[in-house]
């Protein structure tokens, strides 16, 4: 259904092989990843509106499925696929589904943290957690920020000087 | 419930907020305040003899590819340029040594392997090609096919 990326150019030298080209492990819509930011953000400020536990939950469950299984199988990811791209033109061009899906994990650890500190009765535990995350998915969703691009040196960094 | 709603306001205005800063930081170059070169050796590739582009990409990273493609049409027609992509975390020695924050990072080094400008995000061509005529004021010789 949809064309690989045709024009793909190298640099001119490139000593350590960059990983993680658009059409490695299958490229997938760009937009997908977006739409679903927006619908996170949508959900996560529901959640703060409403200090609600289920609600948090349920996402904690989207964010651990996008995580394990990749966003193409990620609920909103689906919702995308089966509603969404039907009614809009092909892509312009495929991205690397890696990044997107060390965002969702990323998602994961914030909220599901927030999640199990309210369950132990910590007070705004629902609040702080889901404000965090809502930021992140609204920026991703309105200009594009690629959090794994900016957490991913740092995380590297720090394993690094652990190990 | 009113609290909520402006925790949310707030919440959301200062998602915007950051929104506008960042998308104004995007691709800025930066002057570099150093002497300490990069040598062929370090980067596994011969220098330009005009400038070179060191990109630091990082696995996670989609944006990296947007400026892989975007320097690599900047150094197309111009043998005098070299466009060098680095994978951060199997660099860390550099990732260090040039105080690399976050992917993509753009280095843009003199012909002697100094860096001198600093480009941080998804750089449009003209600000990589300002960056470059900081770097290198003097006219290239080559001819530029655009």
């Amino acid at each position: 259904m949809t064309d690989p990326n045709s024009t793909s150019t190298s640099p001119t030298t490139s000593p350590v092989p960059p990983a993680g080209t658009g059409a490695a492990g299958g490229g997938i819509d760009p937009r997908g990843p977006r739409f679903a930011a927006a619908v996170t953000a949508a959900v996560l400020a529901v959640v703060v509106l409403t200090a609600g536990v289920w609600l948090l939950a349920a996402q904690v469950a989207v964010f651990a499925v996008g995580s394990l299984f990749g966003v193409r199988h990620a609920p909103y990811g689906q919702v995308y696929r089966l509603l969404v791209r039907p009614r809009l033109g092909p892509p312009s061009e495929l991205e690397d589904p890696a990044p997107p899906r060390f965002a969702q994990t990323v998602g994961l650890a914030v909220t599901g943290a927030a999640l199990v500190a309210a369950l132990l009765g910590v007070p705004f535990a629902v609040e702080v957690g889901a404000g965090l995350a809502f930021v992140a998915a609204f920026l991703n969703a309105v200009v594009g920020l690629c959090l794994g691009c900016e957490l991913y040196l740092v995380l590297a960094r720090a394993r690094a000087r652990v190990a | 419930m009113l609290t909520r709603a402006l925790a949310l306001a707030a919440l959301i205005a200062g998602s915007l907020l950051l929104a506008t800063l960042l998308a104004r930081r995007n691709g800025r170059a930066r002057a570099v305040r150093s002497d300490d070169r990069l040598t062929a050796d370090d980067l596994g590739s011969p220098l330009g003899t005009t400038a070179t582009f060191v990109q630091f990409s990082s696995r996670t990273c989609a944006p990296c590819r947007t400026v892989r493609r975007t320097l690599a049409d900047v150094t197309a027609a111009r043998p005098d340029l070299v466009h060098v992509e680095v994978d951060a975390e199997s660099r860390l020695d550099l990732v260090r040594r040039y105080q690399v924050l976050a992917t993509p990072t753009v280095l843009v080094l003199d012909a002697a392997g100094i860096p001198r400008q600093r480009l941080r995000g998804t750089p449009h061509p003209v600000q990589l090609r300002l960056a470059l005529a900081t770097v290198a004021p003097e006219p290239s010789p080559h001819e530029e096919t655009r």
